[in-house]
């Protein structure tokens, strides 16, 4: 045989390129296919013909439609005002202050991830709706439903996210800079605006971009919420679930991808700028004392938790009480849904796509970032499995929605078997939820060494033995909190499977916003508060686990 | 014929080469250490001789046998890596027990068996339960070498074995491992940038620089007959200068220092004396500026009272000269 050949054999291993084909194929299968017939859709007309931008004249020119595009830049754009602002105080406390109850604070923080966001406009209904609360008390005289009731619950769905960014940024500081900025006599506010500010610009710009897309593709709260002010997403499921109109819908979808790409673009700009990495030598910021200056924030943090709790109270009142707000007595009738909702079997089948997306999903995101980092050649399909990767953080629910429907739902389509089974969720939400696992997995794998693969080989140990034996103890931590961030989310998610479930298999996230529009919202509340629950198990199995694992390995 | 035979290798990354041509000859049993300075390609010479990097052009044998094909797990041998990397979640006797249990035809006992001998070898056995972090530097790194050799592979590869452990403890280890491998007689190649270790356990050195061989050789050969500047110059410490339009060297303990003017070769300036306990350092310059750096023994020097801003006159024996091409140093 031709040396050169027989060099190229001696270097292809196998297994390794059917394992990198399969998990790329079937990552191609489900994310690029989809997002295909959703373009395809858009230049298409009702009849399957082509027409251009037909679709986009006419909805652009149809008023009703385009008003959208207002309503939705609108509130993105005040809900990430608000989630910024807060979420960057709050981080400023816990990382720069010295705050009592700092780990009380951060756990607090998180409470609106382990909710749907259709909840979070429940509590806000609960609160300052008609019957709300503070509304009866007279504090509250605005109409919640609507505009304001929406860029509040998009500003409590993004604070999580906007404080965790901020947060990791601010955790690391030059206390190098500080002391020099003190020894020229700089003031706090000097501070605040020549070093800090400076140092953390790059997460103030993909904060902003992160909570702008979240809040200007959600769903969940705008259909709770919303009354007549009409947003992209809310659109989209009318055109597609009421109207039938697959063309206009997937004219929307693309919209809901503009921000997303626009921040990709930003990103790119910016992040080959940015290599303002704290240097080797930085030292360890001291915080200085001052009463005045914790006195503030403890005040602002107490406020923010305050009304996260108040919301979760709320939710409990609600769920626990005979008939909200007119009959108060204890009771746990509502736990007893009705079956036209779903009933509590709406609950079950949610836990079972939760867990089913969870175990899937952590195989399938943890091969997949094997095949990335720990294997030889291949380059040109690992590049492309890297493209891949990073995709699905530029598509809204939404859009996953919609372009499943119009790739599954295709009689043509050999996996329509899959269509209207609890498959496709698991699908849909392994796809929704990838990219943040995978650079959890990707990282804690560049961590181990990478030598322990030919050590194995010269012992003539197969490298699915090694992964078995070797990657994925070390990566045990990573894994379960891989598992549990996609049992959570896949607990909460309401936008991309609103458009894939069948009416037989009802889940709860989705079943709350029927409960809501049939207006039992003592079910809705009790259905939350088992979201929670559950949610809240396991994060605390996730924080018992690791504290073993690190207890055992030190 | 020679146990590894490595012929005409050539290795490029992209654009860049790491390996330009390389030929080097292993004899069974024989202890080969390749010594270059940092980037020089020696790891990567290491993973084409393992199978865990494939050349671009040129051939391996081992044993006689084509290996250039073959993959790393049908070559037989074993390694350690300057990470050690043994595994953190299994015992040290799990450690070595996990290239034993691959061997299916082995009894259960038996692999047991040797993966204590193994243990027993590097005198690590008491130590079998534990887990890696537990252990010393030099611990672990005796348990990757027990893992390496449990197999009973037929060469062993060591890259920078040493390097990640304090003096004392390399200074130890180097004569341990030198004694494991004579014991077991098998040929090893061991990756090192320490050119004292390379002189003290090998026996022979490949001495590599930019991705070419620059010399092959016993210890002694290479030290005291260097065929280039760049071996001379890289391994011990090594005088230059212009002599008759040509290149000379000289070592420092080769230079005869006297007080008198009579017989000398240059008269030199003393810049500065560096007492090293048995012996004393000479730094001074030539007449035409050039540094030079002459060793003698401590006693001499004081009975000579040499001082700093003195002058000394130099002798420089023929036998112990080299002559280089006139070639910048
Ligand atoms: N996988 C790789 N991809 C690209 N370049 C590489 C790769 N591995 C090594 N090189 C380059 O090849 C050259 C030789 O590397 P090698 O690791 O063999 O050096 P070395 O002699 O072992 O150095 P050191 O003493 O620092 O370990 C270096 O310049 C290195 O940058
Ligand atoms: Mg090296």
């Amino acid at each position: 045989m031709n040396s050169s050949i027989r060099r190229w054999f001696s270097r292809f291993r196998f297994w390794q390129f059917v394992v990198l084909v399969a998990v790329l194929l079937a990552f191609t299968v489900i994310l690029v296919f989809p997002l295909f017939s959703l373009f395809s859709k858009a230049f298409l007309n009702n009849a399957g013909e082509f027409a251009g931008f037909d679709n986009y004249s006419k909805y652009f020119s149809t008023p009703s439609l385009s008003a959208s595009i207002k309503n939705t830049l609108d509130i993105a754009l005040w809900s990430t005002l608000f989630s910024g602002v807060l979420g960057f105080l709050y981080a400023f406390a816990l990382a720069r202050t010295r705050i009592r109850w700092k780990t009380f604070f951060k756990y607090t923080a998180m409470i609106p991830i382990f909710i749907p966001t259709v909840v979070h406009a429940l509590g806000l209904v609960y609160m300052f709706g008609r019957q709300g609360v503070l509304t009866r008390a007279g504090l509250f005289p605005f109409e919640l439903y609507g505009r304001l009731g929406i860029i509040i619950s998009e500003a409590i769905f993004t604070f999580p996210q906007a404080f965790l960014m901020f947060f990791v940024a601010l955790e690391f500081a030059d206390g190098r800079l500080y002391e020099a900025a003190d020894s020229m006599g700089a003031s706090p506010l000097e501070k605040l605006t020549r070093i800090t500010l400076p140092e953390i610009k790059y997460t103030i710009i993909n904060a902003f971009f992160v909570c702008f897309t979240l809040a200007f593709t959600d769903f969940g709260a705008p259909k709770v919420i919303g009354g007549s002010f009409n947003v992209l997403a809310t659109d989209i499921y009318k055109q597609v679930a009421g109207q039938f109109n697959f063309n206009m819908g997937a004219v929307v979808g693309t919209l809901l991808l503009i921000p997303a790409l626009a921040s990709f673009t930003v990103d790119r700009l910016v992040s080959s700028k940015n290599s303002g990495t704290i240097s080797a030598k930085a030292t360890k910021l001291m915080i200085a004392k001052s009463i005045k200056r914790d006195a503030f924030f403890f005040c602002l943090c107490s406020l923010v938790t305050a009304f996260f709790l108040f919301l979760i109270a709320m939710l409990f009142v609600g769920g626990l009480s005979e008939h909200y707000p007119y009959n108060l007595s204890l009771t746990l009738k509502n736990f007893l849904f009705n079956r036209s909702a779903g009933g509590v079997d709406s609950y079950f089948n949610s836990l079972k796509m939760a867990f089913l997306s969870a175990a899937f999903g952590t195989a399938f995101v943890f091969v997949y970032a094997y095949m990335m980092e720990k294997i030889n050649g291949f380059g040109a399909l690992r590049k492309y499995g890297k493209l891949l990767s990073v995709l699905p953080l530029a598509l809204p629910g939404m859009v996953i929605g919609i372009s499943f429907i119009f790739f599954f739902n295709d009689r043509g389509n050999p996996l329509n078997f899959i269509y209207g089974t609890i498959a496709i969720l698991v699908v849909s939400n392994i796809l929704h939820y990838f990219s943040v696992p995978f650079f959890t997995a990707s990282g804690c794998l560049k961590k181990l060494d990478k030598e322990y693969e030919s050590v194995a080989s010269s012992m003539n140990v197969p490298q699915w033995k090694t992964f078995l034996r070797v990657s994925v103890p070390l990566s045990l931590p990573a894994i379960l909190e891989i598992f549990m961030y996609l049992f959570v989310n896949a607990m909460v998610t309401v936008s991309a499977v609103v458009f894939l479930y069948n009416a037989k298999f009802k889940i709860a996230a989705v079943a709350i916003i029927h409960m809501e529009e049939a207006g039992n919202f003592g079910q809705a509340a009790a259905m939350s508060l088992l979201i929670l629950a559950i949610n809240v198990l396991v994060r605390i199995l996730y924080e018992a686990a690791i504290k073993i694992i690190k207890e055992k390995r030190l | 014929m020679p146990f590894l035979e490595i012929i005409n290798i050539v290795k490029k990354f992209d654009k860049q080469i790491a390996l330009s041509d390389i030929s080097v000859e292993i004899e069974k049993g024989e202890l080969v250490c390749i010594l270059g300075p940092s980037g020089c390609g020696k790891t990567t010479l290491l993973r084409i001789i393992a199978g865990l990097e494939t050349a671009n052009s040129g051939q391996i044998f081992i044993d006689g046998v084509d290996a250039t094909f073959l993959p790393a797990a049908k070559r037989n041998f074993g390694i350690v890596f300057q990470s050690y990397a043994l595994f953190p979640n299994m015992t040290v006797i799990g450690n070595v027990l996990f290239g034993l249990r691959q061997k299916k035809w082995m009894a259960k006992s038996d692999m047991h068996t040797k993966a204590c001998e193994a243990l027993r070898l590097v005198d690590l056995f008491e130590h079998k339960d534990k887990f890696p972090r537990q252990l010393s530097g030099g611990m672990q790194q005796r348990t990757a070498l027990a893992r390496a050799v449990a197999l009973s592979p037929s060469f062993l590869l060591l890259d920078e074995p040493l390097s990640a452990l304090d003096a004392k403890v390399r200074q130890k280890l180097r004569g341990e491992i030198r004694a494991i491998q004579r014991s077991l007689g098998i040929t090893t190649v061991m990756v090192t940038h320490d050119q004292e270790e390379a002189l003290t356990m090998a026996d022979r050195i490949v001495v590599m620089n930019n991705a070419v061989v620059e010399q092959i050789g016993t210890p002694r050969e290479i030290y005291n007959h260097p065929t280039n500047p760049f071996v001379a110059n890289f391994i011990g410490t090594m005088n230059f200068y212009q002599h008759d339009g040509q290149t000379c060297a000289i070592r420092p303990e080769n230079i005869v220092i006297t007080n008198r003017k009579s017989h000398y070769d240059f008269a030199a300036h003393v810049k500065a004396l560096e007492f090293k306990g048995p012996m004393t350092r000479v730094h001074g310059t030539l007449p035409d500026m050039s540094e030079v750096c002459m060793d003698i023994s401590s006693e001499a020097a004081s009975e000579m009272r040499l001082n700093e801003n003195g002058t000394v006159f130099l002798k420089m024996p023929q036998e112990n000269l080299i002559n280089y091409a006139n070639t910048a140093v």
